[in-house]
């Protein structure tokens, strides 16, 4: 055959103009901010990442994990040995024995892309997403067939000498050409393959590495205070790994399936915003999206460039100030992409540089500040809740096993319900409890996702300092929002050096944890309930920030509750819409996020929600009666103590 | 915004009414505000103080690119420093909060220096319209949201109702940024007031207002309608010796003038 050099030499034009790529889109990424990163670890651990905190993702929908090991897996593999086999010319029947396994696997696997894609949801990009399986089609037919020779199957070689080979090559090469593009050319250069290069190095280099291994990261980075600008403006203030993270992108929509900003209508699509950060730091419109857009924004208007400020043009702030922060769309990226991180850091821009937070925005940061409450109510009447309540003050005890951080629930009268139930089971089970009184200030959670990490990281400084007054074991909470702050994110101005009463660290509990062990220790006489159908509503900073999903059903249990959970329940809990300052920013949508839990809630028949968040409550209590009745844990385990006759 | 005028605001430390905390005052805010929008980046922000207060920050945050202070002790009277400051400047507008949240707060700041500057002055503006030529326009703000338009020469000294645009959202960046232009100046203890003893003022009792309305339409007009005086009278035509004695009658009515 005449022709026979052709194959391999496409191949390795490919190879060489994939390379080429490779080095050109690293240079995107490194015209981000630097940031530390272990390489040498990263890049050893990455496999194993892959295989196991990526697909445990994945796993979550099972038809798309087994389509992606045997597409990917075989894909992989088929390069590998197209290059030995194909380019180097490698004679050996083992080696394209197994590339035609390979590549039989990868059919598979693309026959089953194939047939998701012929009807496909709406969350999923259509464009050139929609070609991909014919070029994976492509790819594995072409070199089966190129392979089968190598493999000792001669039919290729059996086919006519002269014209017909020539053309047999031809047609191949030109399949090659097609298919190599896609994979290899595509894989460097922004096509849906991008996927698999900047996945791999996002893995590797992933800003937040303690997430693998079944671990939790989930605390905002403190903002570094006093440069010339603060929070990220254009794209080249990211860190150079959150900018490769956003290429990372799939654009598999799972973000934006569960979102409930983009369920309200509100003008957010977390798919979207990666995709936006992908265009302003490479530069250019958002023209070529083909998937859903943010509610009622027409696509193809959007400019970005990596020195452009983002806001100007790329993204509308009411895109950013939407996000309630509930996590739910990290939770569920198979990429393990930060939104959330990405959303606040140019939120800090807009509060902290602009001065422009909608809304309540500019009022509460300012009440916060010259009160430590949000609501500007006098810090002198911080523990007028606790009048009748008999409780210790820490200033005057000074050590006490449990320190109760009260939140700023103190000042809202429904909230307080919330904290006078959750005293009347300590006090039951004779718990050595004392709180700060007003010596304690808002934990900053809300000044934090506002933007504002000034303000935050004064609150905490100043909380730390207090708490360092005194000794205690634990620091237990109602507010989940609180119980992050303290958990996740004080540790960062030194909470670490909180010490307990025999030395060791202090521990941040929330109450229903708390009120479990209590429950455990049999330290509570509970009887059982006899509403009717309870159902749980998991608290986003509770539930997927710190992984507390038991302690509140195992106590539900423990009054004989049989909880009937809702779909959307435990890590795929969906958010009331109070969270991230979102009812202070207040956003206009089509719907409110909080009647749409309530919905999910109304589906499950149940008369009685149980909640963990004061939050929560005044959120979900805010939906118009008709509808079930909101109860925070403490509430009901407090209607249901026995108490002891004297 | 208005060519070549030069706006001076006038800014003091405030003091949070539930916190008793240092803020920007919400006037003096909204004097920083007025001045933007006349003047822009060029506006003068000025206080007499202490530099170091972090307060002036969060007004410098409002995007002043700098602030001038003049540097005294607390205990110093901020009139003098301000005269001698604002004299022989050619300064157009120069814009205060009505009256302070701290300190004396008795209000007298702008009336006390229009007097020493011989300027005009003009009390409760709630926006400025703008300036032609040596004359500016300006809204004065009424009760129960009335303005009344009036035209005053230049240079003016106004104070700032509370009805004027409210203070834009301060920003932690640029508030830290900003260049203080801290002068030396010649300041005056105030030798009256620090003898003074100064305590918490409680608020008086207020008198229940009893309305026997019947519907909300009689309530919402109750709450909102001028209250109408029964004994006074309009004099128009009257000679100004007529008019003048009316007052005096008045005045001696009231027991004001024995
Ligand atoms: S950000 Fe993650 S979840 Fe969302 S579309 Fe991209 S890969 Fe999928
Ligand atoms: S954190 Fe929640 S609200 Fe924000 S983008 Fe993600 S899913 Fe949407």
């Amino acid at each position: 055959m005449m022709l026979d050099w052709l194959p391999p030499t496409l191949i390795g034009v490919l190879l060489v103009i994939a390379a080429i790529g490779a080095v050109r889109r690293m240079n995107l990424w490194r015209a981000g901010q630097a940031e530390k990163v272990d390489a040498l670890a990263g890049l050893l651990a990455m496999p194993k990442r892959y295989l196991h905190d990526l697909h445990h993702v994945v796993e979550r929908d099972k038809y798309m994990s087994r389509t992606h090991v045997a597409t990917g897996g075989g894909f992989v593999l088929a390069m590998v040995l197209v290059v030995f086999v194909h380019l180097f010319g490698i004679d050996s029947k083992v080696l394209a024995w197994a590339l035609l396994a390979a590549l039989v696997m990868m059919f598979c696997g693309a026959l089953f892309v194939y047939k998701r894609r012929m009807n496909p949801p709406s969350r999923l990009s259509k464009g050139p997403w929609m070609r991909l399986p014919k070029s994976l089609l492509t790819f594995s037919i072409t070199f089966f067939v190129l392979t089968l020779p190598a493999a000792g199957l001669p039919i290729v070689g059996k086919l006519p000498e002269g014209f017909g080979g020539w053309l047999l090559t031809l047609v191949l090469s030109v399949l090659i050409l097609m298919s190599l593009s896609e994979m290899l050319f595509g894989m460097t250069w922004g096509g849906p393959m991008k996927h698999a290069f900047a996945g791999a190095l996002h893995l590797a280099f992933h800003r937040r590495p303690e997430r693998f291994d079944g671990g939790r990261s989930t605390g905002l980075k403190p903002a570094v205070l006093g440069e010339a600008s603060h929070g990220v403006a254009k794209p080249i203030d990211f860190k150079w790994n959150q900018l490769l993270g956003f290429d990372a992108c799939v654009q598999c929509g799972r973000c934006e399936a569960v979102c409930p900003a983009f369920a309200a209508g509100q003008p957010l699509n977390p798919k979207k915003l990666i995709q936006d950060m992908v265009v302003g730091f490479a530069g250019g419109t958002d023209e070529k999206y083909a998937g859903s857009p943010y509610p009622n924004i027409e696509v193809g208007n959007a400019k970005g460039a990596p020195n452009q400020i983002i806001t100007d043009g790329l993204i509308h702030p009411d895109t950013l100030w939407s996000c309630t922060t509930c996590r739910a769309c990290v939770e569920e990226c198979p990429m393990m992409i930060e939104h959330v991180d990405a959303i606040v850091d140019m939120r800090r821009f807009l509060t902290l540089e602009k001065g422009d937070t909608p809304n309540k925005g500019a009022q509460v940061l300012e009440n916060i500040i010259a009160t430590d409450n949000p609501n500007g109510y006098a810090p002198a009447s911080r523990t007028h809740w606790a009048a009748d309540q008999n409780l210790n003050l820490m200033k005057d005890v000074r050590q006490a096993d449990v320190l109760f951080w009260v939140s700023d629930g103190a000042f809202d009268m429904r909230s307080q319900r919330i904290l006078r139930a959750f005293v009347k089971l300590m006090k039951a089970a004779n718990v050595d409890v004392a709180i700060l009184g007003d010596e304690e200030l808002d934990s900053g959670d809300v000044a934090r996702r506002l933007g504002d990490d000034a303000t935050f990281q004064s609150l905490a400084k100043r909380n730390l300092a207090t708490l360092s007054k005194y000794q205690f074991n634990k620091i237990v909470t109602t507010d989940p929002h609180a119980f992050h702050c303290l958990k996740n994110e004080y540790g960062d101005f030194g909470s670490d050096g909180l010490l307990s009463i025999s030395g060791e660290s202090v521990v941040v509990l929330h109450h229903t944890t708390f009120l479990n062990q209590l429950v455990k220790d049999g330290r509570l006489q509970l009887d059982t309930f006899k509403g009717g159908k309870v159902t749980y509503h998991d608290p986003c900073y509770l539930g997927r920030y710190n992984g507390e999903y038991e302690a509140p059903r195992e106590l539900l249990a423990t009054l004989g509750i049989d909880v009937a959970e809702m779909e959307r329940s435990g890590y795929r809990s969906r958010c009331c819409g109070g969270g991230g300052g979102a009812p202070i920013t207040d956003i206009p949508g089509e719907r409110r996020i909080a009647d749409m839990r309530m919905e999910d809630v109304v589906s499950t028949g149940a008369e009685l929600v149980a909640v963990g968040c004061q939050q929560c409550t005044a959120m979900l209590e805010g939906v118009v009666e008709p509808r079930p009745v909101v109860k925070d844990i403490a509430e009901i385990l407090a209607g249901q103590l026995i108490e002891e006759k004297h | 915004m208005q060519p070549n005028i030069n706006v001076v605001s006038l800014v003091s430390v405030g003091r949070h009414p539930q916190s008793g905390r240092a803020r920007r005052a919400e006037q003096d805010g909204q004097a920083v505000e007025l001045g933007l929008k006349l003047a822009g980046k060029a506006l003068t922000v000025v206080h007499a103080g202490n530099a170091q207060e972090p307060v002036l920050r969060q007004y410098a945050g409002m995007g002043l690119p700098s602030l001038t202070v003049l540097a005294q002790e607390s205990n110093c009277d901020a009139l003098p420093v301000l005269v001698s400051f604002l004299k022989d400047k050619p300064i157009d507008v120069v814009l205060t909060g009505v009256r302070a949240e701290s300190g004396e707060s008795s209000g007298m700041l702008p009336y006390l220096l229009a007097e020493q500057l011989g300027w005009s002055l003009v009390p409760r503006v709630a926006d400025i319209i703008g300036v032609q030529g040596d004359e500016v326009e300006l809204l004065l703000a009424l009760p129960r949201g009335q303005r009344r338009a009036v035209k005053v020469k230049l240079p003016i000294i106004a104070s700032v109702d509370n009805a004027a645009q409210e203070a834009r959202q301060t920003a932690f960046g640029p508030g830290l940024r900003a260049q203080f232009n801290v002068l030396t100046v010649e300041s005056v203890v105030d030798e009256s007031a620090s003898r003074w003893q100064i305590n918490a003022a409680k608020p008086r009792p207020k008198r229940l207002k009893v309305v026997k309305a019947k519907t909300a339409a009689d309530r919402m007009k109750a709450a909102t309608a001028k209250p109408m005086g029964s004994g006074g009278k309009i004099m128009k035509d009257e000679t100004a010796a007529e008019k003048a004695q009316a007052i005096f009658d008045l005045l001696l009515e009231e027991k004001v003038v024995r």
